[in-house]
């Protein structure tokens, strides 16, 4: 294809102010009953992306593909599609495929049935549905397994058929519902490299919904962090992963360790940040400004801590404590440490030598330090 | 290097005493390993007994009406000839007699019976599936929380004998019956219909009873039916309707055949319902059936009836046996 790397070109049109956005998600608000599905999240999505809706079981991040799908109305606000209302269209006159996490495959029908549906609901001419069936079930990789049924194949290979079955009408908008949450551990791993590959190959937008942060950061160009029906962070893997603006987002994120403080300075290029829990001031270079007096909340890595047995010789950004537990997991180690006022602090270390004794061990008093730039200010 | 020799005492006394102290267990026990190296495990013995029922109360009268069948009617008490007789205390023997059923086809009316029974039947399967395939679809995509009512309704009127029921059909049918009545205070006719006593009262009656039959198979497939798969049909550009007639319905198959089966086989052998709503001129074979063996007191000929009614009923019996032992190979 054309783009063989897309990630390389950069490819970051929220960043253009002339781009238009493909779908604009507009006020939406989903009630059933008294209880809000979706809360009032507007967010553009634009072409060629692969946008994730993350967030834990109930957050709605389902509901917001179901009505997109046009499986479900919105009870306010507005979805457009290429600059299409979407409001009145039914489901099967949508430019909007969807893969569902059941798959649902038609177990009536053989794989090249399947696949066709779609097309013959078009009423696309015999020679050209074949071919196109073909070419989609080849970029599945399952040409060989067409005239088998669902119920015939393994679980990889129907999540390819039913993959197929949604990319055969060249959508506008490729929706999936949990991917991969149905495949083992091993197979998942692939897969997510497969489909980024196989959406970069074809060029269509995905939205995808997934509870799985990793399959998150591995696949998406940005991600929508949603909770409780809200929309709480909207951002690139790295942003989100490196700049969560909320608790929820830090802790659903990855691993963090959070430290309780008040904010003491605020200067230009930094803010000190006094804390109970560590002892020593905090000391974060890129936070924007924070009204001395705020009570805030202090967001580290564990990657980006470091142990020591010997004072470190700063005086901020340092804690003292005991080693708690260690857990090796070859390619690095996971310290949790405790602070003198108690605090649980979780450290990983790369084992970038080959060591058969650790010079760090259980009830080791340590010293954790960290560079200016490795906190983040959390406010919420 | 002998087992034997390293088997402790204690061992083979215990297995010795045993039968000795608890001679019942020992002898459950003992059963259990007889069973168990004939080959009936415990599941074996729960079906046996069902089976064992079968073959007392089906397959023995099945033998009988058989034997009957092949004999000869005679003016006496049995009225049929034995099948088998000791000529002079020495020897035995068999006299078989296959004119009861060439006698079936010689006589017309025989076959136009069967005939009008099967027509009948499919009839009334038809409009039993017409009216109970919405009913049970209705059912199956109604709120959870009303679907047990629902089918609690179906099943309603099991709890009113069948004959009555019957019964009450006259009532609703006759020149001044119930539906008569209304239809004329309504103003839509002017003399009343005689739909009581014909084929129509008979298709009306078979329908109405054997309608819950259809609707309970249905009903059990359609609420399986995983709803993502019409969802998927109508993300890919699927209307509803033509979404019912790809999905739904194929994938209802099995639930449409059971029930058809289950209205279509008592359906031929009815004998009830024509007899009450039915006309003099309402042939089918339950009625031929009945009025050889009291009317006629012709034993043979009747069980030569039945013994063909049965094979009509069987081929599609099996044939529905194989559909569904293909289909479950196919799930699998």
């Amino acid at each position: 294809m054309s783009q063989p790397n897309r990630r390389q070109t950069k490819l970051e049109p929220w960043q253009d102010p002339n781009e238009e956005p493909y779908v604009r998600i507009d006020g939406v608000t989903k009630k059933f009953g008294d209880f809000t599905a979706v809360d009032d999240i507007s967010l553009n999505i634009y072409r060629g992306e692969l946008f994730a809706l993350l967030g834990g079981s109930g957050c709605g991040k389902t509901t917001l593909l179901r009505m997109l799908a046009g499986f479900e109305q919105p009870t306010e606000g507005h979805i457009y599609i290429d600059g299409v209302d979407m409001s009145e269209i039914p489901p099967y006159e949508r430019p909007v495929n969807m893969m569902f996490q059941s798959y649902a495959l038609f177990p009536h029908m053989t794989v090249e049935q399947n696949v066709g549906f779609g097309l013959r609901q078009d009423r696309v001419p015999g020679p050209e549905l074949r071919h196109r069936v073909d070419e989609a079930l080849e970029l599945v990789k399952l040409g060989h397994l067409k005239r088998r049924k669902p119920h015939q194949l393994s679980g990889g290979q129907r999540q390819r058929v039913a993959l197929a079955r949604s990319l055969v009408k060249r959508p506008k908008l490729l929706l999936l519902d949990e991917p991969l949450a149905a495949l083992d551990r091993k197979l998942r791993e692939e897969t997510q490299f497969e489909l980024v590959n196989i959406q970069e190959q074809v060029g269509i937008t995905f939205v995808m919904v997934t509870h799985d942060q990793e399959e998150a950061m591995t696949m998406s160009t940005r991600i929508a962090v949603m909770d409780a029906g809200w929309l709480v962070q909207l951002g690139t893997p790295a942003e989100i992963y490196e700049y969560p603006r909320s608790k929820f987002v830090a802790e659903f994120i990855g691993q963090v360790n959070l430290f309780e403080g008040l904010v003491v300075e605020d200067q230009a290029d930094h803010v000190l940040i006094q804390s109970e829990a560590t002892g020593s001031d905090l000391h974060i270079s890129h936070a924007g400004s924070v009204p001395v007096g705020t009570r805030v909340w202090v967001a580290v890595r564990p990657e980006k801590m470091a142990l020591s047995l010997e004072p470190p010789g700063v005086e901020q950004n340092v804690a003292r404590g005991t080693v708690d537990e260690i857990a090796y997991l070859g390619n690095l180690s996971i310290y949790l440490v405790r602070l003198e006022s108690g605090t649980i602090v979780r450290v990983t270390s790369p084992n970038l030598t080959r060591v058969t004794e650790m010079p760090i061990t259980w009830e080791d008093d340590v010293y954790i330090t960290w560079p200016n730039y490795a906190g983040v200010v959390i406010t919420q | 290097m002998s087992r034997k020799g390293f088997l402790p005492l204690g061992d083979r006394m215990t297995e010795g005493q045993m039968p000795m102290h608890l001679p019942a267990t020992a002898l459950l026990r003992w059963l259990q390993r007889l069973a168990y190296r004939l080959g009936i495990r415990g599941r074996g013995l729960v079906i046996a007994v069902p089976y064992l029922w079968l073959l007392l109360f089906f397959l023995v009268p099945f033998a009988i009406v058989l034997k009957i069948s092949l004999s000869e009617a005679l003016i006496a008490r049995p009225p049929y000839s034995p099948l088998f007789e000791w000529v002079e205390g020495m020897y035995l023997e068999i006299r078989v007699n296959f004119g009861n059923y060439l006698f079936l086809l010689d006589d017309s009316l025989y076959a136009v019976a069967y005939l009008n029974s099967l027509k009948i039947a499919l009839i009334s399967t038809l409009l039993c599936l017409l009216i109970g395939y919405p009913m049970a679809y209705a059912i199956a995509t109604a709120d959870p929380a009303w679907r047990s009512s629902l089918l609690m309704l179906i099943i309603l009127p099991f709890w009113t004998s069948f004959l009555i029921r019957v019964y009450a059909w006259i009532g609703i049918l006759k020149q001044n019956g119930l539906l008569n009545n209304l239809l004329i205070n309504l103003g839509l006719i002017e003399e009343p219909l005689a739909i009581l006593y014909s084929d129509l009262a008979v298709y009306i009656g078979i329908t109405y009873s054997y309608l819950p039959f259809m609707i309970l198979p249905l009903y059990a497939t359609l609420e399986r039916l995983d709803r993502s798969l019409l969802e998927a049909a109508a993300d890919l550009g699927c209307r509803p309707f033509k979404a019912f007639l790809t999905i739904t319905l194929p994938l209802s198959l099995p639930g449409i055949l059971a029930g058809s089966l289950l209205v279509f086989i008592p359906a031929v052998g009815e004998f009830v319902i024509p007899e009450l709503l039915g006309g003099p001129d309402t042939l089918m074979i339950g009625k031929v059936l009945w009025n050889e063996f009291f009317t006629n007191r012709d034993w043979p000929v009747a069980s030569a009836v039945a013994i063909a009614l049965l094979l009509f009923l069987v081929i599609p019996i099996m044939a529905f046996q194989y559909l569904q032992g293909r289909q479950q190979e196919a799930r699998r």
